[in-house]
């Protein structure tokens, strides 16, 4: 039997008036590492938001590590990295973590650690204010990781990095997945889907696709993500079978 | 609520403001400059004595309500709020490490008014300096609990700046600097009553004539305690975990 870190059931947002996500349903298997790809504006972040349970006006079923999502139980065990960054700017990077590693109990060692994995052991003592967009991103993702949540929700981890640290992090997710740990990292950046276990597919508030890249390079017959993402928008109709409500084709 | 972590929030927010000397210099002197400079306005006149005890009141009340209000805005905008929300820690917790830290810079705030008003520009006080020094400290740690409670109400970025005309001006215009509340329409009088910062003038001003006895002052000084326990007591069950 497969354990589900994250179990949505008709998972819907509403932001004012507007229904943002129509009913979410997918699964990601606990210790897998999961990328949510689509273009900006498919909801993304807040199917992200609902996950982590900072979303208002959700409804559906939406449980993470066999808890609703938002449970208190909950905030020691999911980590979340926003697209801001989150970190203090006008304090240094290991202060940064000192902080947060307060409110987790996590001890010297795993600050150490954090700043091990994440390439940041000889930027510790520099102020955040002063750290590459790269390192920024860096120090918030090394946040997140303290405590060694069983959840990473990473939205859009590698945006605005060069080829080299984009390699570097997935790297470090892969490894983090590998140690069980599940990742739900979302990106625009079609290239990326290779190098996850499974893909969820978001395009206007739904999915479009639940599964591995290789099976979805073979169902779509096409040559890399990109050409994928395409040809499923191309034939939604046929994917979505009756869900399919022709509005967003048109 | 945690200790540990109240302490531990205050902690973070004087790392951050003491990497920031300017802002330090600018939060313990700005409201000495400006009684110092109404002093000099009305140098001739009898005006300053008449004044300045609600001035004393005034300026480090709003300076410390822009500043917990505009810090607390900078953590909605860089994300860290949003972050703490998903963390493990209180959200009285968080407020109270707020209300910790700038009630520190209120209290050194306020000594320095006091110091400055009564030493330097030759405020008159009849009463006990310590009086003054309590209610104006007190007055300025409520100034830092309603920019909190502002904050934590607002949705947005853009309402937390109006909070600022929609929480303050209304005090001031009522809290007797422009007229003293006695003479103010019933109505006026009746709303005046219930603002805080009209019983922290009432208070500063019955210190510097020596009118009114201590138990009138300890009344007021429970007043302002009892408003500011309640703002932060609001504001953390105003602050959404969950946001649109």
């Amino acid at each position: 039997m497969v354990n589900y870190a994250i179990h949505t059931e008709d998972l819907r947002v509403r932001r004012g008036k507007r229904e943002v996500l129509h009913g979410i349903t997918v699964d990601v298997p606990q210790g897998s590492l999961v990328g949510l790809l689509g273009p900006s504006g498919s909801g993304k972040t807040t199917l992200m938001r609902a996950i982590v349970g900072v979303q208002r006006n959700v409804t559906g079923v939406v449980n993470v590590l066999g808890h609703a999502a938002g449970s208190a139980i909950l905030r020691r065990q999911v980590g979340y990295v926003t697209q801001d960054a989150s970190v203090y700017g006008d304090l240094t990077v290991r202060q940064n973590l000192n902080y947060f590693a307060s409110m987790l109990r996590a001890g010297r060692a795993d600050i150490e650690r954090v700043l091990e994995s994440t390439d940041l052991a000889e930027q510790a003592n520099q102020m955040v204010d002063s750290l590459s967009g790269g390192q920024l991103s860096r120090a918030s993702l090394a946040v997140a990781l303290l405590g060694s949540p069983e959840l990473l929700v990473l939205d859009e981890p590698t945006v605005g990095l060069d080829p080299v640290l984009r390699m570097e992090l997935w790297g470090l997710f892969r490894r983090l997945s590998e140690s069980g740990t599940t990742l739900l990292v979302s990106s625009h950046v079609m290239d990326e889907a290779t190098r996850c276990d499974r893909l969820l597919l978001l395009r206007d508030g739904e999915i479009l696709a639940d599964e591995t890249p290789a099976g979805l390079l073979e169902r779509t017959g096409a040559a890399d993500a990109d050409a994928a993402f395409l040809a499923l928008i191309r034939h939604r109709p046929k994917h979505l079978g009756t869900e399919f409500d022709g509005e967003a084709a048109s | 609520m945690s200790v540990r972590l109240t302490f531990a929030a205050a902690g973070r927010v004087l790392t951050q403001i003491r990497h920031d000397p300017r802002t330090i210099g600018l939060l313990l002197i700005v409201p000495s400059l400006l009684i110092g400079l109404l002093a000099w306005i009305y140098v001739d006149t009898p005006v300053f004595n008449q004044v300045g005890p609600a001035v004393l009141a005034l300026f480090p009340f709003t300076i410390m309500f822009v500043v917990t209000s505009m810090t607390t805005l900078r953590e909605r905008r860089t994300g860290t709020l949003e972050r703490q929300l998903t963390l493990p820690i209180g959200k009285l917790d968080i407020i109270m490490g707020y209300a910790l830290a700038f009630g520190l810079l209120a209290v050194f705030q306020a000594g320095i008014a006091v110091g400055f008003s009564v030493w330097l520009f030759g405020l008159d006080i009849s009463g006990s300096v310590w009086w003054l020094l309590a209610i104006a400290v007190a007055d300025a740690v409520l100034g830092t609990a309603l920019g909190l409670l502002a904050s934590a109400f607002a949705n947005t970025e853009f309402q937390v700046a109006q909070f600022m005309p929609a929480f303050v001006f209304p005090q001031m215009l009522l809290g007797g600097l422009l007229l003293p509340r006695d003479q103010m329409p019933d109505v006026l009088y009746a709303i005046s009553d219930w603002l805080p910062l009209s019983h922290a003038i009432d208070a500063l001003n019955a210190v510097a004539r020596n009118d009114q006895d201590d138990a009138y002052l300890l009344v007021k000084l429970l007043i302002i305690v009892a408003f500011i326990v309640g703002a932060i007591v609001l504001g953390s069950v105003t602050l959404k975990r969950r946001t649109p």
